[in-house]
């Protein structure tokens, strides 16, 4: 069904936006310490677009509007609604945080930026469109090179910022010369045009692939993975914990919405060339990744890399989906991926919920040796911050483990040469990985604490965390019912 | 709810509830509450026991339900021959520990007890699991608890140790995950232990899963030369955690060979004994050289425990009735007596807070009941006729004869070493004058430890002159795997 104008499409977006900015406006007048009124908003108007989202996706309809720029489907309205979820719960957990730190004082652009990072995710994840998706990204991008900086007076932060906007850009700018290459190569900026172009065999195949050469580049920048990855961990370390939630977060949602758009949907008859690049990314991101992770002492640095290595992961789904040429293993692969990267943005938020818990006026808590005996002075804490890691760790019964089987699954029953011995290398590799996931463990349980102050939390912190992290023990024991609304929202996508 | 999934999740849930309400502040309710759930997950194995029927190899008590749709794996359980025991050693040795950490845990009560239980749900979850991510899954979530056991409850090196413990066997599981997903795409789409084992396999791929497996299994067994995790972790976990260490997960790895690498790549299997033959006469004889030299009461009890599980493993290898049997037998036997020992060496050290065999001397002459029962498991240890560590030991070593005598002969060695180091060390800590005023001050067992200790004590000397209940269990399930086993299944 396309349609010239069809706004209902884009209804939830457009909520979005004009909330963001009434919400901007409506800042000016809040006079608390706490933005107590622009917290309220934002919290409601990301439920309602959440609900929204929620809503268009279980319809299960596709539908292109606006001269097929923008798609509404499944896939995307599924994402949507997991990315709304994802920033809603970073800001609850981060406004005590931010608060603390002289962040919301002069105004809510916590908030309000991040509201419009979400609009650009939206966008990211919905445009059907070369040039769509690149403003999505750039609206991103923006909005989180200031959020990064928000803390202006802090030293690390700015540094941080500005890493991440140079290589940001970079990244953007090999984005956008490897779509104009597509666009010289194929005459449409339209992804499904780009399809059937490419489909049709008459495109010079070498010009094809130096444009997908700098698309995949630029999607590894977004993804972070090696050896685009140098940006990760200084911007993971310095920028204030709520935005680095927002960052491992959200983030890599639209990361994977706009992969699936970009590679998927537009360039899945050059499967085998992508493919090719993304399992070497893969496999130097998860050497790298846990390699790194082991040697750190702070702990969002060890999340930097934990996650590098996480998309490493995540790349192998998105790897095994075509097998010379045949599509049959596509919707299994691709949904594992799905799964992977949802139930990862899941345990990434209750294990920066945990950090920003700890942190407290004047100290950070961003040393592993901060952690040091949370068993004894809040077990609940401890016991939230075991299975994060255990999940991230890949050992059952956690969320974690069913999302490593299922791309596992993928990658083995897709049958290519050396997929069983992938397979080998990258659980070698999460071995390394637990590793440093138990020392976290370790310092929790069986070290002494260094302070004997109590945890508090708000009660809004406290339920949220404690739904969070009762999702990566429940979904870890019933996985089924995620699994299938992934994989029937990357069939939809793959049907049209 | 059927019984087995009533054994699993007993436990399991009185677990969940001591770590959600259990306070320090009334450590005494954490522990009564925790004896209770030990008795109901005991309880519930008396009617498994009782139903259980004698004479078909067929899986028992069976319940299925769909757990993962997409990859169609099943919550599905079972028991036969091969797993009943061990459903009910677990559940006992669970109310033995429960007992042993009565007075010695007095800080988190709730999370030992805690950790414990769960544990032992999970532990017989992976008895009675008939499917192989369902396996899976029960195998690695052992790993959490027994990693926290020994970190937090452990001695003075307990990190090291449990850092070891949860990486070494992390390494093998994770080749088996593979392994097991491997037979997935293999069979079809299918994770039913009992359609793998119909599934026909090639040489080079029953080759690569037996190894995967071995990787898995022969760690947590375990095997020379994968066997060095054993002695570190045993030194440095708390009593409780040796003891269901011993006594059970070190059982796990041995079943995993019966319920996978055997039946699911025979032919590997046959072609590799000789491997798995001599790794066993190894681990017997060399391991049991190297427990003579120990100073350490808990290390020498740890490679006692590699050369007896050497025997298990050789039994299964020889590939004929005794030799399976004998090796079943063997493994319960030995989740009594290790179990045993490690809680005598516990009731020393609570007294004496050291494990060295040179503290002490002349134990007998202060504590001369503690004394008889621990000379009474010693004696079980090295095998003395009448106790349990003889059946299994003696059928294995009948099988090995019948296999080759050669192999016969070495095995039987195990005998004269396994007395030669028990005795010894019984002769240094307990016999002769006293020694020291550590042991001069010693006071004599109490009622829990006399309970605890007599409890096993009757479960030594009730297998060792009665077997049969043991051994009738096994038979019908016993013959029917060696059957399978013998058949090839290469693709014609």
């Amino acid at each position: 069904m396309i349609e010239k104008l069809n706004i209902a499409a884009l209804l939830p977006e457009l909520i979005l936006l004009v909330m963001a900015m009434v919400i901007a406006m409506i800042d000016l007048f809040d006079t608390s310490v706490r933005r107590h009124n622009t917290y309220v908003l934002t919290l409601m108007t990301l439920g309602l677009v959440a609900v929204l989202q929620a809503f268009d996706a279980s319809e299960g309809a596709t539908i292109y509007s606006f001269g097929n720029m923008v798609v509404s489907d499944p896939m995307g309205n599924w994402l949507k609604c997991f990315s709304t979820l994802s920033v809603m719960v970073t800001l609850v957990y981060g406004r005590p945080y931010a608060a603390e730190r002289d962040m919301l004082r002069m105004g809510g652009e916590l908030f309000t930026l991040g509201l419009f990072a979400l609009v650009g995710m939206y966008v990211m994840i919905s445009g059907n469109n070369f040039l769509v998706l690149y403003l999505g990204v750039e609206l991103l991008a923006l909005a989180s090179y200031a959020l990064v900086a928000l803390r202006r007076d802090n030293a690390t932060a700015s540094e941080a910022a500005m890493k991440y906007f140079v290589l940001g850009a970079l990244g953007s700018g090999f984005l956008l010369y490897g779509m104009s290459l597509l666009y010289g190569a194929t005459g449409s900026l339209d992804i499904s045009t780009v399809f059937k172009s490419v489909t049709s065999g008459h495109i010079n195949h070498q010009v094809l692939v130096l444009g997908l050469v700098f698309v995949v580049c630029g999607l590894g920048f977004k993804f972070g993975v090696v050896p685009f990855h140098m940006w990760v961990p200084d911007v993971y370390q310095g920028a204030p914990t709520v935005v680095t939630l927002l960052i491992g977060g959200a983030h890599k949602l639209a990361a994977f919405a706009m992969t699936m758009r970009l590679l998927v949907e537009g360039l899945l008859p050059l499967a085998i060339d992508w493919q090719q690049m993304l399992m070497v990314l893969s496999v130097a991101s998860l050497l790298i990744g846990n390699l790194a992770g082991i040697a750190q002492t702070n702990i969002k640095r060890m999340i930097a890399f934990s996650t590098i290595s996480q998309m490493g992961f995540v790349l192998i789904g998105l790897y095994s989906g075509v097998v010379n040429g045949n599509t049959a293993a596509a919707a299994n692969a691709y949904s594992s991926a799905m799964f992977y990267v949802v139930t990862y943005v899941l345990t990434t938020l209750a294990v920066f919920g945990i950090v920003m818990l700890l942190a407290r006026e004047g100290f950070e808590s961003e040393e592993i040796a901060d952690f040091a005996g949370l068993n004894q002075r809040s077990p609940l804490y401890a016991g939230v911050m075991a299975l994060c890691m255990f999940s991230l760790a890949g050992i059952p019964p956690m969320v974690g483990f069913a999302g490593k089987l299922s791309v596992l699954q993928a990658l083995v029953s897709s049958g290519q040469t050396g997929a069983v011995a992938l397979a080998v290398y990258a659980v070698m590799m999460s071995l390394l990985a637990a590793f440093y996931y138990l020392r976290v463990v370790k310092v929790m349980y069986f070290d002494a604490p260094i302070t004997a102050s109590t945890v508090t939390a708000g009660a809004d912190v406290r339920i949220v965390l404690l739904i969070n992290s009762g999702l990566l023990l429940v979904l870890g024991l019933l996985p089924g019912g995620l699994m299938t609304l992934c994989a029937r929202a990357i069939v939809s996508t793959l049907g049209t | 709810m059927g019984l087995l999934s009533l054994a699993i999740w007993t436990p399991i849930a009185f677990g969940i509830v001591l770590l959600a309400f259990g306070r320090d502040e009334h450590a005494n309710v954490v522990r009564w509450i925790a004896l209770i759930g030990a008795l109901f997950g005991l309880a519930v194995t008396i009617p498994i026991y009782h139903n259980f029927e004698i004479g078909t190899s067929a899986l028992q008590m069976v319940e299925s339900g769909l757990w993962m749709a997409r990859f169609n794996i099943f919550y599905r359980l079972g028991v036969d021959g091969l797993s009943l025991w061990f459903v009910v050693l677990t559940a006992f040795i669970t109310v033995v520990v429960i007992i042993a950490g009565w007075e010695v845990i007095t800080e988190r009560v709730n999370q030992y007890m805690g950790a414990f239980l769960i544990l032992s749900g999970l532990m017989i979850g992976v008895f009675c699991a008939v499917d192989g991510m369902l396996f899976y899954v029960f195998f690695e979530a052992t790993l959490i608890p027994m990693y926290l056991i020994i970190g937090i409850w452990g001695g003075p090196n307990k990190i090291y140790a449990a850092f070891k413990f949860f990486l070494y066997t992390l390494l093998g599981s994770l080749l088996m995950l593979v392994a097991l997903i491997y037979l997935y795409t293999q069979s079809g789409g299918s994770f039913d232990l009992v359609a793998w084992y119909k599934l026909p396999l090639s040489m080079g791929a029953q080759t690569l899963l037996f190894f995967a497996f071995f990787a898995a299994f022969a760690v947590k067994v375990p095997m020379w030369p994968v066997h060095t995790w054993l002695p570190d972790v045993h030194v440095e976990a708390p009593t409780g955690g040796s003891a269901v260490l011993a006594a059970i997960m070190l059982k796990l790895g041995a079943y995993g060979f019966l319920r996978f690498s055997m039946p699911i790549a025979p032919d590997a299997a046959h072609e590799y004994a000789y491997v798995m033959i001599a790794l066993s006469l190894i681990a017997v004889v060399y391991v049991g050289l190297v427990a003579m030299v120990q100073e350490d009461m808990k290390k020498l009890v740890a490679y006692s425990s590699v050369a007896h599980m050497g025997f298990v493993t050789l039994g299964f290898f020889i590939f004929n009735d005794l030799g399976v049997s004998g090796a079943l037998v063997q493994m319960i036997a030995h989740g009594f007596v290790s179990g045993a020992m490690f809680l005598c060496i516990g009731v020393l050290y609570d007294r004496v807070h050291s494990r060295e065999i040179a503290s002490y001397g002349g134990v007998v002459n202060t504590m001369p009941k503690f004394a008889a029962f621990a000379m009474f498991f010693a004696m079980a240890n090295c095998g003395l006729p009448g106790t349990a560590g003889f059946v299994g030991e003696w059928m294995v070593i009948l099988g090995a004869v019948q296999y080759q005598f050669v192999i016969g002969a070495i095995a039987a060695s195990a005998l004269i070493f396994g007395a030669a180091y028990t005795l010894w060390m019984v002769k240094r800590v307990y016999l002769g004058p006293v020694t020291n005023d550590d042991v001069k001050t010693l006071t004599d067992i109490n009622t829990r430890e006399f309970f605890m200790l007599a409890l096993l004590a009757i479960a030594v000397l009730a297998m060792g002159i009665y077997p049969k209940p043991f051994t009738d269990v096994m038979d019908a399930s016993v013959t029917d795997l060696l059957k399978h086993v013998a058949i090839s299944k290469l693709p014609q």
